[in-house]
């Protein structure tokens, strides 16, 4: 069986599960955060149940719209942390923590062969720790509150294989817009991945999530990888459980495999409005730009943090672009001010924005306005996302929303590191 | 839930994403399903809620409803009353959460090409028989699962749970 089989078939107590299968499946975590939290709130009062049967299951991360933005999300954030009183959930981490996807595993609750699911669906981040993470509606969590079971569907498994050597300021984001480019949003609806390959054994568990996490734009119920010692030194101390971690058997026949190289990858960007049309940086460098991000639960990382520092570094944000850097979590923007990266961010003019979404959802200020155009280490770039319904979002790593923060334009990391 | 659906067709693309069936910018708005359900559509047809009318079917390409969990997507269009949507694939959390709301979603592939906007479709759910009869073409549906199909009976997730398959109130 293939990691994802051998998640399900445990979840489920059979055997053995085969793709196509519907199993029933005891999950083991569900994650919410302040934005999606108060609908799976309304959604499991509904049901009718005065005492959740096992809270110690619920994780609730504030990130969205934090501190809240609109009067309706005041009064619903506390309506959420009443119910996380009532309800005694101990697993709550305030506003300020972090992004919901960052905060899970930095603080235990992804473990290798675990059943995750999270009502947003980058929940997929949890699949570079060896688990089966995936993204369910408020409803649906709420019934797993209520029931501890939901039900799945085994899916098939691709193989991704990236080999090759990444080189300068070339990093895992523009690995996974080089498989968006080539392969398609569509190459893996109602799948699972698994990467593996040279590139991945060398990638950072940083790096690892940033892919996991931009699994789903490839369709992917999940993204995992394989464990290594990289996982178990990242988990040490944060997980305080037993887990046994699975690996697929070595004979399993692949429902398809795809090769990358990396050796001669050059810095891409995802054009608006779709993540398939990707673009060597070279193509659209100088088109002029407005806003700049770095974070998000895709490009909020330390090593991500580190790169924009480096690239900033001594230089100044060009006076037309508003720069505005989220580390991913407290922990990360902790390292951060230790690293003196927040002095190097604040040097270079860049506004620095409390941990969490962001500028990612429109939950907070600021928004682009009519034809604005942002570049953004974030990880999706569809229509009106970030604002007005003209304006445009192009996904691209730290490196080089740092390198265009600078020039005014869309630019090229390399001339800069 | 009623098992023969008829009704006029809207017709999209492929990669119709979440942020355009339910925008970002209303989440933290916390609206009621009927007013959210105003901005279905908005970011490539601001008039669609007004156009819609209950029982209508939205009949799309790939990927409709790909990209976020938010479960507003499947709420709005609940909300506008469609009677079903279907396309070529389905993002696969916008999936569940159709069915989960009580809103059939149905898998045909072969529907999308020889399908205008505006004819007239009546969908035999049990069956999986979509019947156009506007151009008098029939098309098969991919099966439903028996749970889908057990959930949807019961108008969707909450009225299935309820019906005593393991929730308990203690
Ligand atoms: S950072 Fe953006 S994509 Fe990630 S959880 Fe927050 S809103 Fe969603």
């Amino acid at each position: 069986m293939k990691i994802v089989e051998k998640i399900l078939a445990r979840a489920s107590g059979k055997e053995k599960v085969i793709p196509g299968e519907i199993v029933e499946c005891k999950v083991d975590v569900v994650m919410t955060n302040d934005r999606s939290g108060v609908r799976m709130m309304d959604r499991f009062n509904s049901l009718g149940i005065d005492r959740m049967p096992d809270p110690d299951r619920l994780v609730v991360i504030f990130d969205h719209d934090v501190p809240p933005k609109a009067i309706a999300s005041a009064n619903k954030q506390k309506e959420l942390r009443e119910f996380i009183k009532k309800h005694q959930v101990k697993h709550y981490y305030p506003m300020g923590a972090g992004v919901c996807h960052q905060v899970l595993p930095e603080k235990g609750h992804v473990w290798p062969g675990s059943l995750v699911v999270g009502t947003d669906s980058h929940t997929v981040t949890g699949g570079a720790f060896g688990a089966l993470a995936t993204g369910v509606g408020h409803l649906e969590a709420a019934g797993v509150l209520a029931k501890g079971t939901t039900w799945f569907r085994v899916p098939e498994t691709i193989r991704i294989v990236i080999d090759g050597k990444l080189s300068g300021p070339v990093m895992a984001k523009d690995i996974i817009l080089l498989i968006l480019q080539r392969l398609g949003t569509k190459v893996a609806l109602y799948k699972a991945i698994e990467f593996t390959g040279e590139a991945v054994d060398a990638m950072s568990l940083d790096g690892r999530m940033a892919i996991a996490n931009m699994s789903v734009e490839l369709g992917a119920k999940c993204g995992l990888f394989a464990v290594d010692q990289k996982t178990f030194d990242f988990l040490d101390g944060r997980v305080n459980r037993p887990f046994t971690p699975v690996v697929s058997d070595p004979d399993e026949i692949w429902e398809e495999t795809y090769h990358f190289n990396v050796d001669a990858l050059e810095p891409l960007v995802a054009c608006p409005h779709n993540l398939e049309n990707v673009q060597p940086v070279a193509q659209v460098g100088g088109l002029e730009i407005h806003q700049a991000a770095i974070g998000t639960c895709t490009g909020g990382r330390l090593e991500d943090m580190r790169m924009a520092a480096r690239i900033l570094h001594g230089r100044r944000v060009h006076p037309d672009v508003r720069m505005i850097i989220t580390p991913g979590s407290a922990e990360i923007y902790h390292q951060c001010l230790e690293e003196g990266i927040i002095h190097t961010f604040h040097q270079a003019g860049a506004i620095i924005h409390w941990p969490g979404c962001g500028i990612c959802a429109a939950g907070i200020s600021p928004v682009l306005g009519v034809g604005e155009r942002c570049i953004s280490a974030q990880n999706r770039n569809f229509k009106g996302r970030l604002g007005d319904g003209t304006s445009e979002i192009f996904v691209a790593s730290p490196a080089t929303v740092a390198a265009s923060a600078v020039k005014g334009q869309i630019a090229d990391p390399r001339e800069f590191y | 839930m009623n098992n023969i659906i008829r009704g006029r067709v809207w017709k999209f693309g492929h990669d119709i994403d979440t942020d355009i069936i339910a925008p970002a910018i209303y989440l933290n708005k916390y609206l009621s399903p009927k007013e959210s359900a105003l901005h279905a559509m908005e970011p490539i047809d601001p008039d669609f809620s007004k156009k819609v009318k209950p029982g209508d079917i939205i009949v799309a390409g790939e990927n409709f409803g790909c990209g976020s969990s938010r479960e507003e997507a499947a709420v709005n269009l609940k909300a506008l009353e469609l009677g079903a949507v279907i396309a070529s694939s389905f993002g696969r959390i916008f999936y569940r959460n159709c069915i989960n709301v009580g809103l059939p979603a149905l898998y045909c592939p072969d529907l999308t090409a020889k399908v205008n906007e505006g004819d007239h479709l009546e969908i035999d759910l049990q069956k999986g028989l979509i019947q156009n009869l506007t151009t008098e073409e029939n098309f098969t549906a991919e099966p439903m699962p028996e749970i889908i199909m057990s959930i949807l009976a019961c108008g969707g997730l909450e009225g299935y749970l309820q019906k005593g398959s393991g929730i308990s109130n203690t």
